[in-house]
């Protein structure tokens, strides 16, 4: 047991455990205080791999911009009245868990077949702010400028569809 | 070392959690958070992917998938909040129609 792995195991304990969390808590609020715990995790893992940027990333947008964004919509909200009644398609929600253990099986013997399975890369990948720099703006320019493009839009559609109609 | 098939196989794990947060609950802003928790297993999959392939482009998608990401809960919450305007009501199972 090499230090890395014993910190993959805590780390994907943490992760799935509150990954669950989340989908079993039955308040929002608590649902999106996992999110933040389980976001945090992930960027432990980027870290981990050595992608820096990516981890500096997601804790600034996800853990920090997201997750606020959503525990600020459960505070204008206040939802939670809509999960205490009786549920009417509580026979079909049951469905859901095969489902959900048949898409684990088909994953688990994908993984297994082998595809995966290559002798992993020698060279260690570059993962800080000066490489992915360079990859964006050289290969992957044309996504770079369309990804600004999708965010403007998204910007005015927000602000359309929540500005309230003046009579 | 930790195994490049490790990181995947918990990729998996953590999907088919968020699918099942999708398919059970009614709350649509925990919907939401369980697409974040997919979005994710896959981000970790394609660092995972990139560190076994030796190249930098898994990391540059899951800088994509940040931005489509942050746009995706910017406009889902927008529209959220405009159902709630007009219904006062938040439950997944009575928007069954497109039209208000």
């Amino acid at each position: 047991m090499t230090p890395a792995i014993v910190t993959f195991w805590i780390l994907a304990v943490l992760a799935v455990g509150s990954a669950v969390g989340l989908v079993l808590r039955r308040n929002p609020i608590h649902g999106a205080l996992f999110l933040v715990v389980h976001l945090a995790t992930l960027g432990a893992f980027f870290l981990q791999m050595r992608a820096e940027f990516l981890a500096a990333a997601q804790v600034i947008v996800y853990a920090g911009a997201i997750a606020v964004l959503f525990v600020f919509a459960i505070m204008v909200l206040i939802p939670g009245r809509e999960e205490t009644g009786p549920d009417p398609l509580r026979a079909q929600r049951w469905l859901a868990v095969p489902v959900g253990g048949l898409l684990l099986i088909v994953l688990a013997v994908m993984l297994r077949s082998g595809l995966f399975r290559g002798a992993p890369a020698t060279r260690t990948v570059p993962g800080g702010v000066a490489a992915i720099g360079l990859e964006l703006f050289t290969d992957y320019l044309y996504p770079f400028e369309v990804t600004s493009v999708l965010l403007l839009a998204a910007l005015v559609g927000v602000i359309a569809l929540t500005k309230r109609r003046t009579a | 070392m930790v195994p490049t098939s490790w990181y995947v196989g918990l990729s998996a794990v953590l999907f088919v959690i968020g699918v099942l947060g999708v398919l059970v609950r009614r709350n649509p802003l925990v919907i939401f958070m369980s697409i974040e928790i997919m979005l994710n297993a896959a981000n970790l999959a394609f660092v995972a992917f990139g560190q076994q392939h030796g190249s930098v482009d898994g990391q540059a998608l899951v800088f994509f998938v940040l931005c489509v990401a942050a746009a995706e809960v910017a406009v889902g919450l927008a529209i959220i909040v405009a159902i709630f305007r007009l219904r006062r009501r938040l439950s997944v199972d009575e928007l069954s129609l497109m039209r208000g």
